[in-house]
């Protein structure tokens, strides 16, 4: 279970308050308007920004010692999510080891990994010599590979057309989902929110609400998210 | 969040800031010595600022219709136009000096040409030699300066002006020149402030002799350390006041990507553009092209030295090069305040002055010839410094930016960082920064004059020699050899950067 306990984010003028829990394993949308703190919501998760006040726990164990690294957390950004000097295979062992040796075990897992999110034997390969979408997938895979049971993904696909954009999260609920992974995508699409699975959290005028059923809170959305939807 | 460890940068600035700093105190220290300038001194003072502030005069004027031209023209071999204009900066500066005597000296293409009309030679040997080779060496690093403000003005605005008919150059031109000018002509003055080598060769007497070149005499000819410390004291004065021009001037970035590009107008000026182009291409090409046309013939006969000194400058450029980049790596990767001062700290000094700190440090330890060679690559390294920085800071701060959050979630410190997001990006950077190095301190003509013996030369300090003694064959072909050293080894480490990187 992730906890944000009374926690208090400041950047600037700008301050996000939240306190809430999302239950492991739990796929939750990050739902709001522009600006609203999203990503900043999940910044201070993966270690980025140090919380003015309050704290972060997960499993009951407070990550605030811990630095980005050595968070039980796996991040997708908007872009840049695989180093463009190195090949897939390169990319995807610095999961496994941050030293990056790969071993014939190790590159038996990283083709499972990659075969998994369908790009078995593109692992000699340049990230510039695949597309979006399947830069999208191998980053993915890394993810799978990590093992670390939190993954925030703060709108990797957006720049992936609708049905690619779809394709990929059938894909992260199918693989990072069956893994038991806990799940929070920072989205701007409601039909998102609704693939991806079962939660969404609403960020808006400083603060984070606690998790609810998406079905429930799309069909009945409180104000701030109405206008933002435009209904 | 410290994520790479910061003692070699610290450690790294400290040597730096000792090199440059120790022989300033051995400078100040001996200063008790120094007495109140004699008039040859105010008169190396009046002559080392008249012949910069006209040479950053002339630079900026004959740069600004180039770099215009440049700026507003598409044609075929632009881009090769481009390159030589940043060929002076690695051409050795004594290789240079030969081509130019070879074009405008008394014996020379343009007397040549001007003789049968009846015209009077025109000289190259003293203040009109000075400021053509500055002129020579600054003009090409003005052009990229202003073509770079140029270049920054946005397409919109040249867009609008063509559709309401407004005067583009007083519009948008006259307004960035203002904002760009000053810091061109700021660096070209603190350039030929401590310009050596130029001075060594065609200036020199009462009328032609830079504070610089004052300073070599006094403690190789005359042996007059007191005399020495006075005038290293001018320079230091000269260097700081230099420095603060640019430092306010703010420089532009000539080493920015982006000269490719050139911006479509609707103005005309063509017969003009390809008139200008060309006569500076002429100028810039027609003294390289002498040295190949002279020095072959003189490759067949070199005298026997001067192959142990070809080999003395590999050796010292090697050595050099190795410095500056074991300097520049952690300096940079640090990113601390103190180590850009300490980076940069070298443009603002001058290799004479370090020189003579060095030999006043050194003097009464040993013979100062016996160091000749390591104080040439400690000094060269130092002087090579600033650019290696300059070409690394950016590319680890693009590296940071795009991928430094992603290294940051997996994990990666300390030598895995370096390792798996920093050494791939700085491949070509460091390339580029190692055949800097070499190049320069291949062709540098500086303290080495004032520390070797007879048989300790360099190549550069050679062929000085050799032209000093009218042996203009062997100099040329001499000459020939250090290009080959001096470009060779920048392509060399260039294209060994570009390959990692691929």
């Amino acid at each position: 279970m992730l906890q944000l306990e009374d926690l208090v984010l400041a950047q600037g003028d700008f301050r996000l308050q939240a306190d809430l829990a999302v239950p492991g394993g739990g796929r939750v949308a990050v739902l709001g308007p522009s600006g609203g703190g999203k990503s900043t919501l999940l910044a201070a998760i993966a270690g980025f920004i140090a919380p003015q006040r309050g704290r972060i726990l997960w499993q009951g164990r407070d990550l605030a010692p811990l630095a980005p690294g050595a968070r039980p957390v796996s991040m997708l950004f908007q872009d840049g999510n695989l180093f463009p000097h190195l090949t897939i295979e390169r990319n995807l062992v610095l999961a496994l080891d941050p030293r990056g040796r790969l071993t014939p075990e190790r590159r038996a897992r990283i083709e499972a990994a990659l075969a998994r999110v369908g790009l078995a034997g593109f692992g000699p390969r340049r990230p510039s010599a695949l597309s979006g979408g399947q830069q999208s997938r191998a980053a993915l895979a890394r993810a799978l590979l990590s093992e670390r049971d939190l993954v925030l993904l703060d709108e990797p696909f957006a720049a992936l057309g609708p049905g690619l954009r779809a394709e990929m999260l059938d894909l992260v609920t199918e693989v990072l989902g069956a893994a038991g992974r806990t799940i929070l995508m920072v989205t701007h699409a409601p039909d998102d929110a609704l693939r991806l699975g079962d939660l969404a959290l609403v960020v808006d005028e400083g603060r984070a609400a606690a998790p609810t059923g998406v079905e429930a809170l799309l069909r009945d959305p409180p104000p701030g998210l109405r206008n933002y939807l435009g209904h | 969040m410290r994520r790479l460890a910061g003692w070699p940068g610290a450690a790294a600035s400290g040597l730096v800031l000792a090199l440059v700093l120790a022989p300033l105190g051995a400078v100040l220290w001996r200063a008790g010595g120094a007495g109140w300038p004699e008039p040859a001194d105010w008169a190396a003072l009046r002559f080392t600022l008249w012949q910069a502030a006209l040479s950053a005069l002339l630079s900026a004027a004959l740069a600004i219709p180039v770099a215009r031209a440049l700026a507003r023209r598409r044609f075929p071999g632009r881009d090769l136009l481009v390159l030589v204009l940043g060929a002076p900066f690695i051409l050795p500066v004594i290789v240079a000096i030969l081509g130019l005597i070879a074009v405008f000296g008394r014996s020379g293409l343009l007397n040549a040409a001007l003789g049968p009309l009846g015209l009077p030679p025109l000289p190259i040997y003293g203040w009109h030699g000075v400021v053509l080779a500055h002129v020579f060496f600054n003009m090409p690093l003005a052009v990229r300066l202003i073509l770079q403000g140029w270049l920054a003005i946005p397409a919109e605005r040249f867009r609008l002006a063509a559709s309401l008919n407004a005067p583009v150059w007083r519009l948008l031109e006259v307004p960035m020149l203002a904002r760009v000018l000053p810091g061109t002509l700021a660096v070209i003055f603190l350039i030929c402030l401590t310009s050596f080598a130029v001075a060594l060769t065609l200036g020199g007497g009462p009328r032609a002799t830079t504070v610089e070149l004052a300073i070599y005499q006094a403690l190789r000819f005359d042996v007059d350390f007191g005399r020495a410390v006075t005038l290293a004291l001018i320079q230091v004065a000269l260097c700081a006041s230099g420095a603060a021009l640019v430092q306010r001037a703010r420089l532009p970035d000539a080493f920015g990507a982006g000269l490719g590009r050139s911006v479509q107008r609707w103005d005309g000026g063509h017969v003009l553009d390809a008139l200008v182009l060309g006569l500076a291409m002429l100028f810039l090409l027609s003294p390289m092209t002498m040295i190949a046309w002279r020095g072959a013939p003189g490759l067949l006969h070199l005298p026997p030295e001067v192959w142990g000194a070809a080999l003395r400058s590999l050796l010292v450029a090697l050595a050099a090069t190795a410095l500056t980049l074991a300097l520049a790596l952690p300096i940079a990767l640090w990113g601390r305040s103190l180590g850009t001062f300490a980076a940069l700290l070298p443009l603002a000094t001058s290799g004479l002055v370090t020189g003579t700190g060095l030999f006043l440090l050194v003097h009464p330890l040993i013979a100062p010839r016996l160091v000749a060679l390591p104080v040439t690559v400690l000094v060269n390294a130092a002087m090579a410094l600033p650019f290696a920085w300059r070409a690394l800071a950016p590319a680890i701060e693009a590296a940071e930016a795009g991928h430094g959050r992603l290294a940051d979630s997996m994990g990666l410190r300390g030598w895995t960082r370096l390792r798996w997001l920093l050494l791939p990006a700085l491949a070509r950077p460091l390339g580029f920064a190692a055949g800097l190095a070499a190049a320069l301190s291949a062709g540098d003509l500086g303290v080495i004059a004032l520390f070797a013996a007879g048989d300790q030369a360099t190549l550069p300090l050679m062929m000085a020699r050799l032209m000093q003694a009218y042996r203009m064959e062997a100099a040329a072909g001499a000459a020939l050899l250090l290009i080959a050293l001096s470009l060779g080894l920048f392509w060399l480490f260039d294209k060994g950067g570009r390959r990692a990187a691929a």
